[in-house]
């Protein structure tokens, strides 16, 4: 400790095995020794939860002290003398090994946790060779926790790490402890299984075997397997990660420390979405249709195909009628390049905000983010108002952090379509159907006018109803007032809404009135990354201005001539499935670069390249706060299935347009970086349509969590959980009864000639008029916009 | 120059010779140690480490639970083994290969096996016509350990006590 903090009254002096050091008050031996780097074992201990101190295992010597005592839970002292290796530290640590072998099994043979195991690691430390234990040993039956966490509950030490972690991180209450002494067991209570999104990390907080992955049971041990450092882009926090690999083939996730974005833990999302990888709709092989049958070619027909799609598409029909279509969970390299090779084209049509569907605020963007602080700043804020947004479900490590914020204090209310179950308490909400959503957020905005004393715009005022003004939205504005350290957060239900513009704004004045910060949680893993580099209409790399294109709204409204999709699946990717299936069906050249092709991509693709999805590929990520992760190749690409920018690289030079030279990811990254370096964004002035005041039913159509991209949806064991259950029509139970309909019924759902049969859900979080029907499923596939009128009927 | 006079007329009277077929005629009346392999075989060692082979316990399941320790062991890699989990829950091997070309029958496999599946049996006998052959899978491996079971379990019950 060579550099003393000089505010030394909170620091107290401690000896630790004769070694001075100045630690803070009131913390744990443990954590002392921890940053020291002095080992002490110990199991129950982590520093991310509540101390139980019921392993014993970090028993240390404190002098004058009678006894051994836990260092995890013994608060430092001014001039304490600890001894982590003195005899009698030792013979603890011994004995409470002993005891706690007593009734673990010898099976570490068949154990799954066998060669990465803390039980494993400490007994050859400090456990006997030879067990003095001949009575029986405790055997504990097993529960079925669901498709994702496999018990086998004989291995638990009750640590209890795994209740704690339910308890506080996840806020779930899924686990406990039964029953005590030997005959103490932990359960899931009630009969069912885990639902949580986070339920995944128990197995990593799990010391022993007795919470294990279920996908990746016995399929590998620990010492076969390969650590790649790798990225989750299933939403904009890209969880850092370790795919761990053997022969080239991902076997499993496990998290990556990186604390300003998924601090040590994973959603179960991004840990089990790699068991897509191996979907049996993976494009192996570039493809090309003919005479409506797909063959197989090489990377050279297929390259040609492609950019002759292109090449005759503007030739013919000129550069206007080409879009660009690509997933917002790209990597940035792709985004640059393809802007690159569009506007190369003269085509300003490109964009990634496919399940968007209002861009009619573009051009007062400020700036390339979608959230103004970092995404740590969520735990240390005091007022959070959610708007549009499951942000359990969008972004679950984000959610964690509002849950983190609440459990400190802070007032937590919403403005949302469905009462969503938060794992913290709402204490004002506002639940309104879509049609309402911006009426409501205008009435919380006038709120706050008269709280501030600042004039709401007249063109904002235009949508505020003073009928829908309630007791609820005064207090919602006065919390966002009170406490100067407001937050907004926009959820992806306010960004996909019809009227998204309008919600942006009125957020974005609320923010500016009460000083709070606005963040917005786009779709997608890459949005940021989407958004400096250009892959927009009216807007180069790095904000540079450029010629204005179409959105992908326009692009699909009025069908193009010729597509090029990248990565985008038109059934499931969409905003509105069957419009983009009708645009799509209607052109000439459809170019998919993609990962996946099922039936849906096949019908309307004349080509299509395979693309290396993120754990196969290369390149460089922006979080929804811009913080930057670069990321390597962790697994061998499928088949002939090559890295987004190579791909593009190959295109580019085929079709001749300049700046498609790069060697190698190198060159192309400081290419990149110093074309995106400086963002110019100057906000210009928008006319907002005013929303439609209609009492129809309006659908909410929130991707389903397990459903964002193609990867997820092809992950059979995410597709087991609850979560994946999303083929229903939910409605509340007034709009029900007034129908006629009872739980369980078929009814017929129709938007814009479309219809599909599916059961009823009598949902009492629904409000009146509003349809649930979850985006990106099969029977939404065949549907319009996610979020749109709809009809309800009986079938 | 008297010396090798002598050492010359010496070399005339073949004394080599005769001491060489004396040394013959010793061995010719001695009792003969050569055995007639195959008809004949020297007794070998409970410890000899011959021919892989995977067990069964007696009721007739596989031993092996693919814990993979012998993959691990292998100094010479000669071991593969791809595992999941059976029908009825389970932990078996899918893939169970040793390349007999890469073995240097160490015998380490044997010692990491913690329930006495993979074993080198006393069977040196084996030859391949094609190289294919020097791949020992998980059926094959079963079969020898069937068809030489009797001998396993002997060798192993004579070299128990000094375990």
């Amino acid at each position: 400790m060579s550099a003393q903090p000089e505010n030394t009254v909170d620091m107290v002096s401690i000896e630790v095995d004769g070694k001075a050091m100045q630690v803070p008050k009131g913390s744990m031996i443990i954590e002392a020794t921890d940053k020291a780097g002095i080992s002490i074992p110990r199991f129950c201990y982590h520093e991310k939860l509540s101390i139980s101190a019921n392993c014993r295992m970090c028993l240390v010597d404190v002098e004058k002290a009678p006894k051994p005592v836990p260092a995890c839970a013994t608060p430092v002292m001014d001039g304490m003398k600890v001894y982590t290796q003195s005899r009698r530290a030792i013979d603890a640590q011994h004995g409470v090994m002993e005891f706690l072998l007593i009734n673990h099994p010898l099976d570490c043979p068949i154990c799954d946790q066998g060669g990465e195991c803390e039980l494993q690691d400490l007994s050859m430390g400090y456990g006997r060779s030879v067990s003095r234990f001949t009575e029986r040993k405790r055997v504990v039956k097993d529960h079925d926790i669901g498709p994702l966490v496999q018990t086998d509950l004989t291995r638990c030490i009750q640590c209890t790490r795994c209740v704690r972690f339910m308890d506080e991180i996840a806020g779930t209450q899924e686990l406990g402890m039964l029953g005590r002494g030997d005959r103490a067991e932990i359960s899931t209570c009630l009969e069912q299984g885990i639902d949580s999104e986070l339920s995944g990390n128990v197995i990593d907080l799990c010391p022993v075997g007795a919470l294990t992955n279920k996908p990746f049971r016995f399929s590998a041990r620990a010492w076969e397997l390969m650590a790649k450092p790798s990225l989750a882009a299933h939403d904009g926090v890209l969880s850092n990660l370790w795919y761990h690999t053997r022969y080239g083939k991902v076997l499993r996730a496990v998290p990556r420390d990186c604390e300003p974005a998924n601090e040590t833990w994973l959603s179960d999302r991004d840990r089990y979405a790699h068991f897509g990888l191996e979907s049996d709709d993976r494009v192996l092989q570039p493809m090309v249709k003919v005479d409506g049958r797909w063959s197989d070619v090489t990377w050279e027909e297929g390259i040609k195909a492609a950019s002759r799609a292109l090449r005759s598409t503007v030739s013919e029909y000129g550069a206007k009628l080409l879009g660009v279509l690509m997933s917002a969970s790209a990597s940035t390299e792709e985004y640059f390049l393809a802007q690159r090779l569009a506007r190369g084209l003269d085509c300003a049509n490109i964009d990634h905000r496919l399940r968007e569907q209002d861009f009619s605020d573009d051009a007062a963007r400020t700036g390339p983010t979608a959230f103004s602080s970092a995404m740590a700043a969520i735990d240390d804020s005091d007022a959070i108002l959610l708007v549009g947004s499951h942000i359990r479900q969008e972004a679950p490590i984000l959610g964690q952090r509002v849950r983190k914020a609440w459990r400190r204090g802070a007032t937590v209310a919403a403005l949302n379509p469905v009462d969503w179950n938060f794992h913290f308490t709402v204490a004002d909400k506002v639940i309104s159907a879509p049609q309402n959503m911006v009426a409501d957020l205008a009435a919380i905005a006038v709120a706050v006018a008269r709280e501030t004393g600042k004039n709401l715009p007249e063109t904002l005022q235009a949508a505020y109803d003073d009928s829908r003004e309630t007791e609820t939205h005064k207090r919602i504005a006065g919390m966002l007032n009170r406490d100067g350290n407001g937050m907004l957060i926009l959820g992806q239900s306010a960004m996909a809404h019809g009227q998204a513009g309008w919600l942006r704004q009125l957020a974005a004045w609320i923010c500016e009135a009460t000083g709070s910060i606005l963040n917005m949680v786009p779709h997608g893993g890459n949005t940021t990354g989407a958004t400096m580099a250009g892959a927009l209409p009216g807007q180069g790399c790095g904000g540079a201005e450029v010629e204005q294109g179409l959105d992908a709204r326009k692009m699909l409204e009025t069908p193009l001539k010729g597509y090029l999709l990248w990565d985008v699946e038109p059934g499931f990717d969409m905003a509105n499935p069957a419009l983009a299936r009708n645009a799509l069906k209607s052109s000439e050249n459809v170019v998919a670069v993609a990962s996946f092709a099922g039936e849906d991509l096949k019908d309307v693709a004349d080509v299509i390249l395979p693309l290396a999805p993120l754990a196969e590929s290369e390149g460089t990520y922006y979080a929804l706060d811009s913080q930057s992760f670069k990321v390597s190749q962790a697994a061998k690409p499928a088949g002939q299935s090559r890295p987004g920018w190579k791909i593009l690289r190959r295109l580019g030079g085929d079709l001749e347009l300049d700046g498609f030279t790069q060697v190698d990811l190198g060159s192309l990254q400081d290419e990149m970086l110093a074309a995106i370096g400086t963002p110019q964004y100057t906000p210009g002035d928008i006319e907002l349509a005013l929303p439609p005041t209609d009492g129809e039913m309006y659908r909410v159509g929130e991707v389903a969590m397990y459903a964002v991209d193609g990867l997820c949806r092809r992950s059979a064991y995410l597709q087991q959980t609850v979560h994946g259950e999303i083929e229903f029509v939910g409605l509340n139970p007034a709009d029900a009864r007034s129908k006629g309909f009872a739980e369980g019924a078929q009814v017929k759902v129709s938007q814009d000639g479309a219809s599909a049969v599916l059961p009823l859900r009598i949902c009492a979080e629904l409000p009146p008029g509003a349809v649930w029907l979850k985006g990106a499923g099969k029977a939404s596939s065949q549907l319009g916009d996610s979020f749109g009128p709809i009809s309800v009927e009986a079938s | 120059m008297m010396k090798r006079i002598i050492e010359y007329l010496r070399s005339l009277m073949l004394l080599e010779l005769l001491a060489g077929m004396g040394l013959t005629m010793r061995h010719f009346f001695r009792p003969r140690i050569t055995i007639n392999y195959p008809e004949e075989k020297t007794p070998k060692s409970p410890r000899f480490r011959g021919l892989h082979a995977l067990r069964r316990y007696p009721n007739g399941e596989e031993r092996c639970i693919a814990c993979k320790l012998c993959e691990a062991v292998c100094p010479a890699l000669a071991i593969t083994i791809e595992s999941t989990q059976r029908e009825d829950g389970s932990r078996r091997t899918t893939k169970y290969d040793i390349d007999l070309f890469k073995c240097i029958y160490c015998g380490y496999c044997e010692e990491s096996c913690p329930v006495d599946s993979i074993v080198l049996t006393d069977f040196l006998e084996y030859h391949m016509e094609t190289r294919e052959e020097g791949i020992l899978t998980k059926e094959k491996l079963l079969a020898i350990g069937d068809r030489f079971e009797d001998e396993i379990a002997e060798n192993r019950n004579k070299d128990a006590a000094y375990r």
